[in-house]
């Protein structure tokens, strides 16, 4: 379970933005992660409810966004969604395809009150 | 080891940030930083230690069990007259894995992780501390039996070695796809057991691995019976040559799947914040 440590940077990376902006609270916290990120999203969303406690996120909402797994074939110039587990191009089944989408773990953006 | 690279933490390039205000009081910023920057960042550190030392780095990761340290025994027996290796060892609790790799004569460091389930890049480098690289050829790390999260973090290794033993089942690539998908090598290992296991069929596994449009070698190996073993040896002294071939050009090597992900997610910089669009 390393969401737990993975939400403490997430969250010291949230307050150093938080105070470069000097901003009273943060409102949102978006991130975007992948199926193939090897992240799970509930354990996230657990981690970050425990730690956000005593922060100025404290009373942030957690958005994440689950980005599909996406694959591009350049043998017949496709981009497919495909499931984790079948990753060749489903057109002609080739593996030289390359993931476009699916593998992100991502702070995305930060919703700040600043009066 | 790091008096002149003093790289940690420091983001000197801090931030420069724009934003708007699209709503009254809200101010939306946009950030675009992948949760693991500080590992990587660490990751590349600690790979530069590894190319200025010319070691090539290999991070053995499975589930329990799968037969990592006995593959490295078996290792080591065969290639320590000839080239200088050491080891470091990941393991939830004890030292039991470094005794029996220092019990073959070279060199090892166990971390133990306490309740971390795999290692990073901080607890590589701190490693790195207690131990000589200079002069090594080879240094294999032993990640923490586990097929779920070693596989995201880079330690700045060169390539990423996944074992799957017969005993575990051959649907496993496709049950664990990110540990899978980032194999530069799968190794079948325990291979003296198929004729007591109906069910394991290889090709299954092979099957199951290219579906991940993994295309990498897969080697079947026993430590019992030494199967596989010439192989194994090839490879890896294939992948020594490669890389160094690489370091007189000034280049590195990286797992296949870091590299991709570095192409696809290619960020200038570190701790960069980019301002809403
Ligand atoms: N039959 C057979 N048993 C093996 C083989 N390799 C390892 N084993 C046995 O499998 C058990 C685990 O082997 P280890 O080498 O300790 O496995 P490991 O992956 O290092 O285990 P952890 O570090 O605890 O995750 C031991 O009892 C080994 O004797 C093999 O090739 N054949
Ligand atoms: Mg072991
Ligand atoms: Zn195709
Ligand atoms: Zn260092
Ligand atoms: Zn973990």
């Amino acid at each position: 379970m390393h969401e737990l440590s993975l939400c403490d940077d997430l969250l010291s990376q949230v307050v150093a933005i938080a105070l470069q902006h000097q901003a009273q609270s943060v409102e949102s916290i978006t991130i975007n992660i992948g199926a193939l990120s090897g992240i799970e999203p509930s354990l996230v969303d657990t981690a970050f409810s425990l730690l956000k406690a005593g922060t100025v996120a404290e009373l942030a909402e957690l958005i994440i966004h689950n980005t599909p797994v996406i694959v591009s074939c350049p043998h017949c110039n496709t981009q497919s969604e495909v499931a984790a587990n079948r990753l060749l191009c489903p057109e002609c089944q080739s593996t030289d395809t390359t993931l476009i989408s699916g593998d992100e773990m991502i702070l995305a953006s930060v919703a700040l009150c600043i009066e | 080891m790091c008096n002149t690279c003093g790289c940690n933490i420091t983001p000197g390039n801090r931030p420069f940030v724009l934003a708007e205000k699209p709503k009254r009081g809200v101010t939306t910023v946009s950030v675009l930083q992948n949760l693991l920057s500080q590992n990587n960042h660490q990751a590349e550190h600690n790979r530069s230690h590894f190319d200025a030392a010319k070691v090539l780095v290999i991070n053995l990761m499975s589930s329990p069990g799968s037969g990592k340290t006995a593959l490295l025994e078996t290792t080591i027996k065969r290639l320590r007259e000839s080239l200088k290796i050491a080891v470091i060892e990941g393991d939830l609790e004890t030292e039991n894995d470094a005794l029996r790799i220092q019990a073959q004569g070279v060199p090892a460091y166990q971390i133990t992780t306490g309740s971390a389930c795999h290692l990073d890049a901080h607890l590589v480098h701190n490693a790195l501390h207690h131990m000589a690289i200079d002069g090594l050829d080879l240094l294999f790390i032993e990640n923490v039996g586990n097929l779920v999260c070693p596989a995201s973090f880079d330690l700045g290794h060169h390539r990423n070695v996944v074992l799957l033993s017969v005993t575990e089942g051959d649907d496993k690539p496709a049950k664990y796809p990110v540990m899978f998908r980032a194999a530069d090598l799968m190794l079948i290992s325990k291979t003296d057991l198929l004729p007591y296991l109906d069910d394991f069929s290889p090709n299954n596994a092979k099957q199951h691995l290219h579906d991940l449009a993994n295309n990498t070698p897969i080697i079947e190996f026993s430590a019992k019976n030494g199967s596989g073993l010439d192989e194994w040896i090839t490879w890896l002294q294939a992948e020594i040559a490669a890389y160094r071939l690489l370091l007189d050009s000034q280049q590195t090597l990286r797992p296949k799947v870091q590299q991709d992900g570095q192409l696809l997610h290619a960020q200038p910089g570190h701790n960069k914040y980019y301002p809403v669009l």
